[in-house]
């Protein structure tokens, strides 16, 4: 079946299969950023944002994407830079594997949350699982960047 | 000490790109027309194939190749990742006629769509005799079902394995110093109890991946997620019978490693079947295949009995193991032997020592490589067993420690007694600060207003607990690393490594080494590692050797072009070598009569400087006697509720000792990674088989890791240290935050409600069930 959507403000149109990922979809055109880590929606490593909010592509179909404004980190661009640092400069990269998918979740969270503490944004990132840098490294950046006491 | 590049924080030399999502892991690196490869598995723990038909899912479009165990040559080969001769058992083939746990694979297939894959598995038929597994390790010795009854089967030197009786390697009456049972019967104080530890799955974020082609030289070129390429190139020569010269092995990023990508997993399938068909082809493991047919920690049970005179002197330690290495003994003989050098030198006032045991088959998901290699297990036993020695001395298990650990300048017999897989080396501890962390982890952690514990609200109980560690740096004389430092014109030099950043962020710490040797800034350097055609050998990310082995092949690789660089300014100038400097990456006669940049002297070499023109290279290796243990002191202050038993972590202090740190951020992260590590294994990882031996916890909703609001504060320092034998006195990192959770949790619920757990995972069920029997006392 035939889909379009638009990708980091490009417009695709996609020849998909009915039961294809949204993940899958988006790696077959290329964009390598988003990862497949668990299969069931558990590790967060797949997120993009639909529409500006976060959402698993594993486990949603490439059909209902159909019409809609995809964002993976390569469409943040700059945007990106200040969130990156943040992470790069507390050394809490580590692997890189669950990276992007961070990078997207704070860019929407700094978006929707105004003024948020410590524990908003523990819960908001709360999906994004990390086993590398056992967390609080990444929390040291992000609350830099975000400015939270 | 002062350095310019070591010892400072900079971000990772490849942090840009991999969080910008650029191509970078095996998945994104395959070729889109690649084959796609699967594996049908076996739905039964212990059973032989009677018969196996392929035919109706060989003529489905799309399938290129099935393979059974008829098809594959038979060489018993090992696949752990390890030095050579392996000291693992040769015991498993590519496929066999048997399969040993849920999730063996029974047939490779592969095809050019992955529904065609899924189809085909669906139409293979196999003909099963079952057998009864063999499903608890303590019940695996002299079991009537043989796992291994194979002939083929065999160990590089001698390891007491026994297959008739299910026994992957034993040892016994060596690792003894004094006579334990006599200082034991001498001690005022002596306990003798038995622990459990659990297995536990590595989770790394990226799944086992593996890719592989024929290159226009007919050469198989394999891209793998893999912590040790040179290892994984000569096992897939062995197991496929092809030269080495045939094979080139590359590992480009990994998504986490923690020992789990240190064996080789389906690198072989790929190969084989690129092999087969003369086509490109992949494997990517789904996280069902991850948790079920990869590796676990090793299931360990401990009996530790441990004496001490009134005043709280260690004198007797006895440790007897039994170890689970599943159904296959990939690193089996020396995760066993780490649980006793890993620890026993820790306590070295101690003059009797004995530890023994063995290790066996069962019909489980095989146990290899993890963070923490046995000696996080032996960590569990033996730190409660120290907590449990002090409470019966009623002396503060702080003090008991700081009498009893090794301090520097010390050794311990065990040293030479054991090492991995064999004898070890005598070591005098030039660094350890195991003193310090202790001491300043109890100021961080406040220990002397909360120890035992607060009571907060009746039903609320806040206490602390504590456990130290050691680990190593390398395996001495065995581990060997190495580098070279090429120089090209605008003056800039790749550095060529063979070991293996798994995330770890070894790529940057080695190019902060070389920078500070060479005394270039360090954006001068390119690196490049892991490519066993490129790159020149190193043993890859294991048993915490990077920083410490890899780090002074880097070091001398540097100082040698160092060396060459001033040769050239002495050709060119014509004057003596000694009056001549090179700083900051520019070379300098002394009187300061002549000067040229780097990159003049580089174009020169290249292109001007006429019979002079040289490519200047430079290497370096480096292995060692010695391997510097890193040390920890770990205390976590913990909220249990009386009513749910339910605990909270609310903060967990790691005082390190681990040498200089080259790269003080990326040490700290390697503790704080290793600390939620080992906090997740003792609460909620667990690792659960059905009666029948399925694994149930084979996905990550059923298997929890933590998540960032598990733990409430992480508090890491590192203390200042130096060894001289390491790279600007670096020690290693890796392992050693994983090790103290277990036993450090255990204890700070014993000193909350008095409720001693022994077996492993600390579960709010046996709190709970601990507070109702003290109850009823």
């Amino acid at each position: 079946m035939k889909i379009s959507l638009n990708i980091n403000n490009q417009k695709y149109d996609c020849q998909i299969e009915p039961d294809e990922t949204l993940l899958n979809l988006l790696r077959k055109l290329g964009f390598k950023s988003v990862k497949k880590g668990c299969d069931t929606a558990t590790c967060g490593v797949c997120t993009v944002l639909l529409n500006e909010n976060p959402i698993l592509s594993c486990s949603y179909l490439a059909v209902r994407a159909d019409g809609k404004n995809i964002t993976t980190v390569e469409g943040l661009g700059k945007k990106a830079d200040a969130i990156i640092d943040a992470i790069v400069n507390e050394g809490a990269d580590q692997c890189g594997f669950c990276g992007p998918a961070l990078i997207l979740t704070v860019y929407a969270l700094q978006k929707e949350l105004k003024n948020p503490t410590m524990e908003d944004v523990n819960r908001y990132l709360a999906g994004n699982l990390c086993r590398c840098s056992g967390y609080e490294g990444q929390l040291r950046g992000i609350k830099k960047f975000l400015g939270v006491k | 000490m002062n350095f310019k590049t070591v010892k400072h924080s900079i971000p990772k030399v490849d942090a840009n790109g991999l969080m910008r999502g650029l191509p970078a892991y095996t998945d994104d690196l395959t070729d889109e027309n690649a084959l796609i490869i699967k594996c049908l598995r076996s739905p039964h723990a212990f059973a032989k194939i009677r018969s196996i038909n392929t035919e109706k899912a060989l003529q489905l479009n799309e399938i290129e190749c099935i393979l059974t165990h008829k098809d594959v040559p038979r060489i018993p080969i090992t696949r752990a990742g390890q030095g050579y001769p392996e000291p693992s058992p040769k015991d498993y083939f590519i496929l066999d006629e048997f399969v040993r746990y849920v999730g063996d694979e029974v047939a490779i297939i592969a095809g050019r769509s992955e529904k065609s894959v899924q189809k085909a598995i669906k139409l293979i038929e196999v003909d099963f005799e079952v057998f009864e597994p063999v499903l608890d390790f303590e019940k695996a010795e002299n079991h009537p079902s043989i796992i291994h009854p194979e002939k083929e089967i065999y160990t590089m030197f001698p390891m007491g394995l026994d297959a008739q009786k299910n026994v992957a390697c034993s040892y016994t009456n060596t690792m003894i110093v004094g006579d334990v049972n006599k200082t034991l019967a001498e001690c005022d104080v002596a306990l003798n109890h038995r622990y459990y530890t659990h297995a536990q799955q590595h989770v790394a974020m990226e799944p086992h991946s593996s890719t592989a082609y024929l290159d226009y030289q007919q050469r198989l070129t394999i891209i793998s997620s893999t912590q040790n390429p040179y290892h994984t190139r000569r096992i897939i020569g062995e197991a496929l019978q092809k030269p080495l010269r045939d094979i080139r092995v590359i590992k480009p990023r990994i998504g986490g490693g923690f020992g789990g990508k240190q064996q080789i997993h389906n690198d072989l399938f790929s190969a084989i079947v690129t092999l087969k068909t003369g086509k490109p082809s992949k494997c990517i493991y789904t996280r069902k295949e991850v948790f079920e047919s990869t590796f676990t920690r090793h299931e360990m049970r401990f009996d530790i009995q441990l004496g001490a005179d009134k005043n709280g002197n260690i004198h007797a330690l006895d440790i007897q193991l039994l170890s689970n290495t599943g159904a296959h003994g990939e690193h089996a003989l020396t995760t066993f032997m780490v649980a006793g050098s890993k620890l026993l030198p820790m306590y070295n006032k101690a003059t009797a020592l004995r530890f023994e045991g063995k290790v066996v088959y069962t019909n489980r998901c095989p146990a290899g490589a993890y963070r923490g290699y046995g000696a996080i297990q032996a960590n569990f036993a033996v730190e409660s067993a120290i907590d449990e020695l002090a409470h019966k001395l009623q002396m503060d298990p702080v003090e008991l420690r700081l009498k009893n650990s090794i301090k520097e300048g010390e050794t311990s017999p065990v040293f030479k007694v054991m090492g991995e897989g064999g004898e070890g080396i005598e070591q005098k501890m030039e660094s350890c600060k195991l003193d310090y962390c202790i001491s300043r982890g109890r100021d961080l952690i406040k220990w002397k207003q909360k120890f035992p514990f607060l009571k907060i609200a009746p039903n609320k109980i806040r206490s602390v607990g504590t456990a130290i560690a050691m680990q190593g740096s390398g395996i001495p004389l065995l581990d060997m690393g190495s580098a070279i430092v090429k120089l090209n014109d605008d003056g800039f030099f790749n550095l060529l490594v063979g070991a293996t950043d798994i995330g770890t962020g070894s790529d940057t710490i080695l190019t902060q080494i070389a920078s500070e040797a060479l005394d270039v800034p360090i954006d001068r350097f390119v690196i490049t590692s892991s490519d066993t055609d490129v790159t020149p050998f190193d043993v890859g990310a294991y048993a915490s050797s990077t920083t410490f082995v890899t780090g002074n092949a880097v070091r001398k690789a540097a100082e040698n072009m160092k060396k060459k660089i001033i040769q050239t300014g002495a050709k060119i100038w014509q004057i003596d070598e000694k009056q001549i400097t090179f700083q900051n990456g520019i070379l300098k006669s002394k009187d300061g009569l002549k000067t040229i940049t780097l990159k003049e002297l580089s174009e020169g070499l290249y292109y001007s400087f006429a019979e002079d023109m040289e490519q200047l290279i430079a290497s370096g290796s480096n292995t060692s006697p010695k391997s510097p243990p890193p040390f920890m002191a770990g205390f976590v202050e913990i909220e249990l509720d009386t009513e749910t038993g339910k605990i909270d972590i609310l903060d967990y202090v790691a005082v390190v000792d681990c040498g200089t740190p080259i790269n003080p951020n990326l040490a700290k992260i390697q503790v704080e990674g290793g600390v939620l590590q080992g906090i997740g294994m003792a609460m909620f990882e667990d690792v659960k088989y059905s009666k029948n031996g399925r694994m149930l916890t084979n996905n990550m909703m059923n298997y929890k890791i933590p998540n960032r609001c598990d733990v409430k504060k992480l508090t890491v320092e590192l203390a200042e240290s130096y060894d001289p034998a390491g790279p600007y006195g670096a020690k290693s990192v890796g392992e050693i935050g994983i090790d103290t959770p277990l036993a450090a949790i255990a204890n700070a619920i014993y000193n909350a409600v008095g409720v001693r757990i022994r077996t492993l995972p600390l579960t709010p069920e046996k709190i709970l069930n601990g507070i109702l029997k003290n109850e009823k006392r």
